[in-house]
């Protein structure tokens, strides 16, 4: 089985943030990069598929900055085989020039699978994988929890408002990747040393400017200044009548 | 042509309460581009609730129905979605980003080879052109964006667009469309329990953490729920559906779901940055929580300092009366 995993580094989920001089970007300065959370999911459940199968390739493809080569050997060191890094300085707002970029490098290279996490924990987009599988003309299952394979075809489940819903789709596809598919592991010493000698190419990306042009990063407006009501249960006829009287939401 | 369509979302042949939502987000839109909205619906059949959109700003509702399109079938809809899309020659195309949107939404801006603004929270029509505001970073920073593309394919944050009702009625068609088979195939749905409201669609949520000690007691949180009268639905903290309490589904935060209700309270959560990422659009946030120093009280609109084993039955019983 040939699966590829396409995987973003993206800050760490509790990373405060701050706006570039710029006043459209995230200023990086001390910021920690992670392989994307949901990513993993994905990477976790090739390596599975493969070891199922007994025999096979998982290559980890990435669009992103030099420094995405750490984050690609975070994925080879939890037991990938090898990696591309499709390498730019900027990546685009616009998914679909993150698709296309992608869907190029993986066409006619004869994947049984290309998984991706259901969206990456910066940009929320949740776009790139359903784009890439449009583009190939590949089948598609966005934001599965549970994932059967066998005889060339596979079953999968994805959560919707208030249940779930069963697909059967034909192989090769595009999946991705919710929390839940999996119990991702974590890379063994010996993982992270084999990592080091994993074959990485790095190419330059091929990127459109898209038709998404960034006007401004702000942070949200904050909050205001709550108050506490008062201690136990005798504060809540208090909390009642300010929801009524004063938040008017009861 | 200016014209914008709104993408429906109906389930076993209702119109789902998003559709609204999307249909008052294209009003406003359209508004502004002196421009007509055109709501479209893909059901096997006529669909309950298509001939109320009017009331919310669609001059027109176009049911496009084939026996194949009962459930959802992603490569059908996304092709039917992007014909109807092509041949209009619309200016904007609106969904919602619900589990149905945000599958369905990228697959047909791929197809007419367009920038997708997933899951926006405002809109607007600055010098003729479509700009959005996406919020990352878990909702920690907000993102304004320029469409450039036409059309604009954008899809709306469930529970941020309030429906407004106007006195207008449109008009109604049902088109029978030619579907071909796909490859994919949903053989089923396995509903939730009966009457469970998703947290992402609830106008009020309730979420337990780790101060409910043990996954029985959510039980306390569910009569509250139930109290409010089928309006409420019960979420989580990530720390207790990582311990197995609670499903995923239930999740709310970075790595489960963000929710907008008009009420969020939040009970035994200290209030974590990935857990405030999720609700933090909320109307009004109540805490309720032993430890005054808990970081959910500097969100919070009202806070409770106390045993939420004691607040929470007492305003449970309050609750009751104030619905009778």
């Amino acid at each position: 089985m040939k699966i590829a995993v396409c995987i973003k580094r993206v800050p760490d989920s509790e990373t405060r943030v701050k706006i570039a001089s710029d006043g459209k970007s995230l200023d990086e300065a001390g910021v920690k990069f992670i392989l994307n959370p949901y990513d993993e999911f994905a990477v976790e459940e090739a390596l599975r598929r493969k070891e199922q199968a007994g025999a096979g390739e998982v290559v980890i493809v990435s669009v992103g900055p030099a420094a995405a080569q750490e984050t690609i050997r975070t994925a080879l060191a939890m037991g990938a085989d090898r990696g591309i890094l499709l390498q730019t300085d900027k990546i685009p707002a616009d998914g679909l020039e993150v698709a296309r970029a992608l869907a190029a490098e993986v066409k006619d290279s004869g994947y049984d699978l290309i998984l991706f996490g259901k969206m990456a924990i910066d940009d929320y987009n949740h776009q790139v994988g359903p784009m890439v599988a449009d583009l190939l003309d590949l089948p598609c299952v966005t934001a599965i929890a549970h994932l059967e394979i066998g005889g060339g075809k596979g079953t999968a489940e994805r959560e919707i408002e208030g249940g779930v819903e069963i697909v059967a789709f034909p192989l090769p596809a595009v999946l991705t990747a919710e929390k839940g598919l999996n119990e991702p592991r974590y890379p063994a010493l010996k993982g992270i040393m084999a990592a080091k000698k994993k074959p990485l190419e790095v190419k330059p990306a091929t990127l459109g400017a898209g038709g998404l042009e960034v006007l401004a990063l702000t942070l949200p407006p904050q909050r205001k200044e709550g108050r506490v009501v008062g201690e136990g249960p005798a504060a809540v006829l208090e909390l009642l009548r300010l929801l009524r009287e004063e938040a008017k939401v009861l | 042509m200016s014209d914008v369509l709104a993408v429906l979302e109906q389930r076993e042949g209702a119109l789902r309460k998003v559709s609204a939502e999307v249909v008052t987000g294209a009003r406003r839109l359209a508004d502004a581009l002196a421009a007509r909205v055109d709501a479209l619906v893909i059901a096997a059949g006529p669909v309950e609730g298509a001939d109320q959109l009017g009331g919310f700003g669609a001059d027109k509702v176009i049911t496009l129905t084939n026996p194949a399109f009962g459930r959802y079938a992603p490569e059908g809809y996304a092709r039917v979605i992007a014909d109807r899309a092509r041949a209009g020659g619309y200016r904007v195309v609106m969904f919602a980003a619900s589990a149905g949107g945000r599958d369905l939404a990228p697959r047909v801006a791929a197809r007419l080879g367009v920038a997708l603004a997933q899951d926006i929270t405002d809109l607007a029509c600055e010098g003729g052109a479509v700009t959005v505001i996406h919020p990352v970073y878990a909702g920690k920073a907000l993102l304004k964006l320029k469409l450039t593309a036409t059309p604009a394919v954008v899809s709306l944050r469930p529970n941020v667009f309030t429906p407004v009702q106007r006195p207008k009625a449109g008009t109604a068609e049902i088109v029978a469309v030619e579907a071909a088979a796909g490859r994919v195939v949903v053989t089923g749905v396995k509903a939730a329990a009966a009457g469970a409201l998703d947290v992402a669609e609830a106008s009020i949520v309730i979420s337990g953490g780790r101060g409910l000690k043990e996954p029985a007691n959510f039980k306390v949180l569910e009569e509250l729920a139930a109290a409010f009268g089928g309006r409420a639905a019960v979420g989580a903290s990530r720390a207790v559906v990582d311990a197995g309490w609670r499903p995923h589904a239930d999740q709310v935060g970075q790595t489960g779901k963000t929710v907008s209700p008009t009420l969020y309270i939040a009970v035994g959560i200290s209030g974590a940055i990935q857990h405030l990422a999720g609700m933090r659009t909320s109307k009004v946030i109540v805490a309720i929580n032993k430890d005054k120093d808990a970081p959910i009280f500097k969100v919070a609109d009202y806070g409770v300092v106390g045993d939420l084993f004691e607040v929470v039955p007492r305003l449970t019983e309050e609750i009751r009366k104030l619905h009778g």
